[in-house]
């Protein structure tokens, strides 16, 4: 547990700082890829929703601190979408190829109506045209991109938990 | 993407961080951070820029900012080895743009020469009055700092010229390096003077690297300045150079700035989906925390008013 939240601790930090310096010169038709995003969704599918879900908190934090953005905006975000993802992980998600993509691809869109919402209310200069029509899908297929290789990396530094261990456990049906 | 072909194992039942909590503990958790996170947004608008919250964030960003400039540095080549390729996609049709534009060019530049010969003969003639330009239509008056700024919440010097020594209301003053702060408050052999870096301050700036223009204001960061109200369509490179804007056609106040003084360098350019605008950060020229003597910018000419 402590290994893992090391682990997930350090892959963030680097996905935050990749994140507030590099990431927004990577931008075409307007949108840029959110690294941060599908590392902290692909760690919250291999790892759960509780530890998704402080990976989350923690790392809108780094963001915006990092952005000097509204302090606790981002955490909101990522913690919802963290906490989500993971639940989606830990039941329906399991064993599915397309989990990291679906994961992803749903939680790319909410991000962007919910920061929408919240600036909104917050009483910021935001344009939902500019967040829903002209950035969101270029954005999308930005963070798909990234989805493959980021999952490998994540999941090979968190690997999912042996199955045998648990099956030990279990009652096997005889015949 | 053969780590994606293999199947997402579920986490262990008994080892797993969230599969070994009850629902009520996991909905508790997420709870507490969701509320967390309220709070931190409510108090963190509702307080003054000098609060708790900003200033933790902003000893964070101190410590968080060698690591960005440091992935900055590393990811700078691939990054121009990016730009480089995607000039390349639209080089030629490009090419025929510019050559065109060339041509046309060419021939404006023989007319703009007729035309400037026009112009000083006729500004002689007519006796033009022309608004003050920097350098050549400000005198200097040179000052020695006497009072350093107290705190950093008050980013404010004293200097040694006051009305007595010629030194106008609301004159800019500058360095060698460029541009310091403006005279807010004179008495007779001392001047107050708000520095760039006050959260009171704000300039019409411009960038000369792409010619957009936005306000310049003191950032969140310990001297860090942002250039706000910069449209996301404006390519800002970073190490692009800010300056004085002046007067801007359509705004309802003057600037009391005269055009061109160098402000700083561009050291971040952001942005994200949700805002109107560029998030740009300047880095100041002058060492604002090593001043020692100062120049008090006053006009030759009166500094015309807007309609």
């Amino acid at each position: 547990m402590t290994l893992d939240a090391v682990k997930a601790g350090l892959l963030l930090f680097v996905a935050a700082v990749l994140q507030a310096s590099i990431m927004p010169s990577i931008s075409l038709l307007g949108a840029a890829p959110n690294l941060l995003l599908v590392t902290l969704l692909s760690i919250a599918l291999l790892r759960g929703a509780v530890f998704g879900a402080l990976c989350g908190f923690f790392a809108g934090l780094l963001l915006d601190t990092a952005t000097l953005g509204t302090l606790g905006l981002t955490s909101l975000l990522l913690t919802v979408g963290a906490y989500w993802i993971g639940r989606y992980g830990e039941t329906t998600g399991r064993d599915r190829f397309h989990a990291p993509y679906v994961s992803v691809a749903v939680v790319t869109v909410l991000y962007a109506v919910g920061a929408l919402a919240l600036h909104f209310m917050l009483g910021d200069a935001v344009s939902a045209r500019v967040v829903l029509v002209d950035a969101l899908v270029p954005g999308l297929i930005f963070n798909l991109i990234l989805t493959a290789p980021v999952y490998a990396l994540v999941r090979r530094a968190l690997p999912p938990r042996d199955w045998s261990a648990e099956r030990s456990g279990e009652v096997s049906l005889l015949g | 993407m053969a780590v994606l072909g293999s199947p997402a194992q579920r986490p262990n039942a008994q080892h797993s961080s969230s599969r070994g909590h009850g629902p009520l503990k996991r909905r508790l958790v997420v709870g507490v951070l969701v509320l967390a996170s309220l709070a931190l947004i409510t108090v963190y608008f509702r307080e003054a820029q000098g609060g708790v919250l900003h200033g933790a964030q902003s000893a964070g960003e101190t410590v968080l900012r060698p690591f960005e400039t440091g992935a900055e540095r590393v990811a700078r080549p691939f990054r121009d080895a990016y730009g480089y390729g995607k000039g390349l996609v639209d080089a030629k049709s490009e090419n025929t743009r510019l050559r065109a534009e060339v041509d046309q060019l060419r021939q404006q530049v023989i007319q703009n020469q007729t035309a400037l010969q026009e112009n000083i003969h006729l500004r002689a003639a007519l006796g033009y009055l022309d608004s003050p330009r920097f350098p050549a239509d400000y005198y200097p008056i040179n000052a020695r700092v006497i009072a350093q700024p107290p705190s950093e919440f008050e980013q404010q010097i004293v200097i040694s010229a006051g009305s007595a020594n010629g030194v106008p209301a609301n004159a800019s003053v500058v360095t060698s390096d460029g541009l310091v702060g403006q005279v807010t408050l004179r008495v007779a052999r001392a001047s107050l003077v708000v520095l760039l870096t006050d959260a009171s301050f704000a300039v019409a700036a411009k960038d000369l690297g792409s010619g957009a223009f936005g306000i310049l204001r003191h950032g969140q960061g310990t001297g860090s300045l942002v250039l706000d109200r910069v449209p996301k369509d404006k390519v800002v490179q970073v190490g692009d150079t800010v300056v004085t804007a002046g007067s801007q056609l359509g705004s309802r106040l003057p600037s009391s700035y005269p055009v061109g003084i160098p402000i700083g360098r561009v050291t971040s350019v952001g942005q994200s989906d949700t805002d109107l605008y560029k998030k740009i950060q300047v880095q100041p020229f002058v060492d604002l925390g090593a001043l020692d003597a100062v120049t008090v910018l006053a006009s030759r000419k009166p500094v015309p008013h807007l309609p």
